[in-house]
């Protein structure tokens, strides 16, 4: 609005200096900050001990409600013709009679009879068959470099001794991943069928997305028990939402013109679903199988700890037992494994249907491929039963990394101890403990209120009253102290991540050949389980806060580059155009128009590293944090459900209203970039 | 310079006698909220400015069209004015909000969904604007999916999808996916999709809009030579009015979800019934639409003439040969009957009146 000194007397009402939004933040800031610092002195002053500890008479048990329920659940429940336990057990069987053949396949031969009595009576498939196999759909996806790839990394496991946990590995894989790409399919379909579990699907989907994986592995271990099912259950609940997801976005994507032609030409309803709908949208389709089979690996060594031998296993022993060599040998192997499975899942969705080979040849003729690799299949596995070495990869032949890591990690620590120490205390000194102290020191009624207030704030008084409920939750079951101190690891890492995730991402949005080498690194992070990121940390630095978060940065830094390259990437090329013509230099041109336009964007990249900073901390448990990780971790070790669940559903609420409060804020920078427009 | 198909047959004569295939009566779609109130009363309809202040979407108001066996049917209007409402509306694949729609006598909106799957499978085909072609499967496996779906078994449907792709001038390219195609190619491929079901009831919705100028008058002539083989009826939609005058039997002109005029081209053009239509006539060379017939005067049967002309022709055609003489032509029509007669001065003013 323009007003010119003659209007009359009727302004609108200016904004007030004491009506500034920044002015609500200092005050929130410094009023925190205060009470932060002055909490102790607090509680001398008026011997009010309730202050600084939440006090215990106001604790609520949710704990041993939740233990309760769970089980009520197990022992008592039942849905009339069949109880819960009834359930579990259908599920099972289910699960394990395909898991036992193809792990008799792939690892172990086929068994007669139980334990130490056990009678291989057939063996199990050679290793060059296996690998032939991998690089025979190598080809076939795509072409003869990803065959050499894939034939590489299995060759590689082989020659490596870790052929044997491998295959157990992969055993997993190929049961989870069918399970959980075809269940996340049909729930999708569901959902995209009927509004009503669309609607019902959606929460539960966003809180599975938050929930840390930890924090179910405790009910499946009390439902399921321990061993190899229960670790596929969880693997298969963990990789199947990204998939329900892809599934309802895919059919909702496949354009409006294909399902009116498909209706036109007299589908029935499920013809429309299967011959139009989800055929047209396969390309996306596949796009959510591979999230699954990302997901299903990263779940490898996480699910090890109830049950899934394999390399996971070996993993998590070698941190256990802080054994760097075994450790970084089991970790590559994974770190192979998935490279290869990626990529081969990736040249899946991206294939391009071949011209059909003339119908008239015989089925050998059109099919060379699948009958040259049965040929080498049956060959080898009937040559394998007189020369075992053609079966098994000759033990005297592999090669072991193990000694190398350890004096590689040796002479490190001796020659440059000195210096990573230096760099761990001044990192610890100058920036983790000053932002410790701050949230640590926040008492948990002030912080309930500052939340509700931030929350509001942004979000409206809806999100004001969760962000209140939910650190409420938080408080009242007695874990404040714990939640600050993932809010502060999170919040130093998050920072950390963000100040060298952004300007690389800003680099890559403005440069093709950054962007190319930095696209690679950081495809290659996000593929690695996150566990991985664990080893070499530990080595260096030993465990600790500092540690955790080494881990999780490395760990969250992907979405802050890639969000913050695709923001400067998608920026309209007329606005610089319009930017350079009215005269901006290179720096007002990244700070006037490119920053403010890609902000959107770069919000939503931090909400993505905050999610996975949050998941990855859970893990980080491992290397000694006390936080709500270890909370988790130790439910986890005890078998304590109620605790589990509690620890967990704090995490994924912290989740969950950093996620509302950055997306409102991206939001409302997307609607004042579109009124501005 | 107009095609075979029309030019033989004046299509206000004949055509006005021909059964109605498709029976179109107060249709209405809107969309927004509380839409059953507004149309509860069927005698007290809502007006435009109704609409607007209950914030509603007046897709498509009132419309009325019969289509006849047989004819091409253009539905023309800007882009937004309904069009593809309207046809959705035809098709069934939007329910109307009010109104009537019989095809061959059975109400089309009763009908179940059982019955519908039926009809489509057997008496209707659609062409789209960006030709819906499903992206996993070859050509054949395109053109042969309707029959696919009937559930005719591969040899039979193979034979017929072959047939169809050699009608539209696809052969050799039956194993290619859609992407491999160029929009034209893609478009031949909608084409015989829709029409291998040997429909009655042949919708194309803008099926030539997202092709270059070049290839749409080619597919116009692929279009009216197909017609010409088929003898489908034909809801033709395009938001171009000269692609209209050149295809249609008569054209419903639409404007913001309301038909304004409904006509053949000439009468669209000698007497628009809205100043809106006008605008839209202004810019077409009558000499290329305008026929003999339609600006004859009385046959005066004492004045000599110089010779005949088919009351068919093209003010175009019969410029040349009327400029030449110095006495009036007599016009026969299709029988050799004389029907009127046309002079030189009669065609100069009818071009002329062109010129805006
Ligand atoms: N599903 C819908 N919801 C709301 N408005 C719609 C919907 N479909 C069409 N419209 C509106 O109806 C009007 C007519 O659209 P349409 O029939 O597609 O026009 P045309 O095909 O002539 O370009 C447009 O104003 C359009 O915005
Ligand atoms: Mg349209």
């Amino acid at each position: 609005m323009s007003l010119t000194s003659d209007t009359p007397l009727r302004l609108a009402p200016v904004n007030a200096w004491w009506r500034k939004p920044w002015l609500f933040w200092l005050a929130l800031f410094v009023a925190t900050w205060a009470f932060s610092t002055y909490s102790f002195a607090l509680y001398k002053a008026f011997d009010a001990r309730w202050i600084v500890r939440f006090p215990a008479a106001l604790q609520l048990p949710t704990e041993s409600w939740v233990s309760e329920a769970l089980r009520w659940l197990v022992e008592d429940a039942s849905f009339g013709l069949f109880t819960v336990r009834d359930l579990t057990r259908a599920i099972s069987a289910a699960i394990e009679a395909p898991y036992t053949v193809v792990r008799s396949a792939l690892a172990t031969g086929f068994m007669d009879g139980q334990g130490s009595a056990a009678n291989q009576i057939a063996p199990e498939l050679s290793w060059i068959a296996v690998t032939v196999v991998m690089v025979a759909l190598g080809r076939y996806a795509k072409d003869c470099g990803l065959a050499l790839l894939v034939g590489a990394c299995f060759v590689y496991l082989a020659v490596f001794g870790q052929w044997d946990s491998a295959m157990i590995t992969l055993a997993s894989v190929l049961i989870a991943v069918p399970l959980g790409a075809v269940g996340g399919l049909a729930l999708g379909i569901l959902a995209f069928r009927v509004p009503v579990v669309d609607r019902a699907l959606r929460p539960l989907l966003d809180l599975m997305q938050t929930v840390p994986v930890f924090a179910y592995l405790v009910p499946i271990l009390f439902l399921f028990g321990f061993g190899p099912v229960a670790a596929l259950v969880a693997t298969i609940i963990y990789a199947m939402p990204p998939m329900v997801r892809v599934t309802i976005l895919a059919l909702r994507g496949v354009p409006e013109e294909i399902v009116e032609a498909g209706r036109m030409v007299g589908c029935t309803r499920r013809q429309l679903m299967w011959k139009v709908l989800v055929p047209s949208a396969t390309p996306t389709l596949m796009v959510g199988v591979n999230q699954v089979i990302m997901l299903t690996l990263n779940m490898v060594i996480i699910a090890s700890m109830i049950g899934a031998g394999g390399l996971g296993f070996d993993v998590l022993s070698a941190l256990r037992r802080l054994d760097i060599g075994g450790g970084i040998e089991a970790g590559l192997a994974i770190v192979v494994m998935a490279v290869a499975l990626d990529r081969l899942s990736q040249a899946f969705a991206r294939r391009a249907p071949t011209v059909l080979a003339d119908p008239g040849q015989s089925y050998v003729k059109r099919h060379p491929w699948l009958i040259t690799v049965l040929a080498v299949v049956v060959a080898t596995y009937l040559a394998g039963l007189v020369m075992p070495g053609l079966r098994d990869y000759p033990e005297s032949a592999t090669l072991t990394t193990s000694a190398f890591w350890e004096r590689a990690m040796e002479y490190v620590n001796v020659n440059y101890f000195d210096t990573f120490e230096a760099i761990k205390t001044t990192v610890l000194t100058y920036l983790l403990l000053p932002i410790k102290k701050f949230f640590t020191g926040i008492p948990w009624a002030w912080g309930i209120i500052a939340i509700g207030l931030a929350a509001w704030k942004i979000g409206g008084w809806r999100l004001g009253l969760m962000a209140v409920l939910m650190s409420g939750f938080i408080a009242f079951s007695g874990l404040w102290d714990k939640a600050m101190t993932t809010v502060y690891l999170c919040g130093a890492s998050v920072l950390i991540a963000y100040v060298i995730g952004v300007p690389l991402g800003i680099w890559a949005g403005t440069n093709d050949r950054a962007n190319a080498v930095l696209g690679t690194i950081v495809d290659t992070l996000q593929t690695l389980p996150s566990f991985v990121y664990l080893i070499p940390v530990v080595m260096l630095f030993r465990v600790g806060d500092f540690s955790a978060m080494i881990a999780v940065v490395l760990y969250a830094l992907a979405p802050a580059v890639r969000y913050a390259a695709h923001g400067i990437r998608s920026i309209d090329p007329q606005m610089i155009e319009a930017g350079l013509v009215s005269g901006c230099t290179r720096r007002q041109l990244l700070w006037r128009i490119k920053l403010p336009l890609a902000a959107p964007e770069m919000l939503l990249g931090l909400n993505q590293t905050i999610m996975l900073a949050l998941s990855m901390l859970v893990i980080t448990a491992l290397v000694g944090t006390r936080d709500l990780g270890q909370e988790v971790y130790i439910a986890l070790t005890a078998a304590n459900t109620g605790q589990g669940i509690v620890a967990g559903l704090s995490v994924a609420f912290i989740a969950i209203i950093a996620d509302r409060i950055v997306s409102a804020l991206a939001k409302r920078s997307e609607a004042r970039l579109r009124a501005g427009a | 310079m107009n095609s075979p198909a029309n030019s033989g047959q004046p299509a206000s004569g004949s055509a006005a006698e021909r059964p109605v295939k498709l029976d179109c009566r107060g249709v209405w779609k809107l969309y927004g909220p509380h839409i059953d109130r507004l149309l509860a009363d069927p005698s007290n309809r809502p007006s435009f400015e109704d609409l607007q202040a209950a914030g509603v979407v007046g897709a498509v108001r009132d419309a009325d069209v019969q289509i006849r066996q047989g004819e091409i049917f253009v539905i023309m209007g800007l882009s937004g004015s309904g069009k593809s409402t309207l046809v959705r509306c035809l098709s069934r694949l939007i329910e109307p909000s009010a109104g009537a729609i019989e095809f061959d006598g059975t109400d089309l909106l009763s009908m179940s969904e059982k019955d519908l799957i039926a009809l489509r499978r057997t008496k209707v085909g659609m062409v789209f604007q960006n030709f819906a072609l499903l992206p996993h499967l070859t050509v054949l496996q395109n053109v042969a999916f309707p029959l696919d779906v009937q559930g005719l078994n591969r040899a039979t449907r193979e034979a017929r999808a072959m047939e169809m792709i050699r009608t539209v001038g696809l052969e050799g390219r039956e194993q290619y996916y859609p992407r491999q195609l160029s929009g034209g190619q893609q478009q031949r491929v909608g084409i015989a999709r829709s029409l291998v079901g040997e429909p009655e009831l042949w919708f194309l919705d803008e099926p030539f809009s997202a092709l270059d100028p070049l290839i749409r008058r080619e597919m116009q002539d692929e279009f009216l030579r197909l017609q010409n083989l088929l003898h489908k009826t034909i809801v033709f939609i395009t938001h171009d009015f000269e692609e209209a005058i050149r295809l249609a039997d008569r054209i419903a002109v639409m404007k913001d979800g309301q038909i304004v005029q409904t006509a053949t081209p000439e009468e669209l053009i000698l007497n628009p019934a809205t100043d809106y239509v006008a605008e839209f006539t202004k810019h077409i060379p009558r000499g290329k639409v305008l026929r003999v017939r339609s600006i004859m005067a009385p046959h005066d049967a004492t004045a000599a003439h110089h010779g005949s002309l088919a009351a068919t022709l093209t003010l175009n055609e019969a410029a040349q040969r009327v400029a030449a003489a110095d006495a009036p032509f007599a016009v026969t029509d299709a029988t050799g009957q004389i029907i009127g007669q046309i002079d030189a001065h009669l065609v100069l003013r009818a071009l002329s009146e062109a010129a805006p």
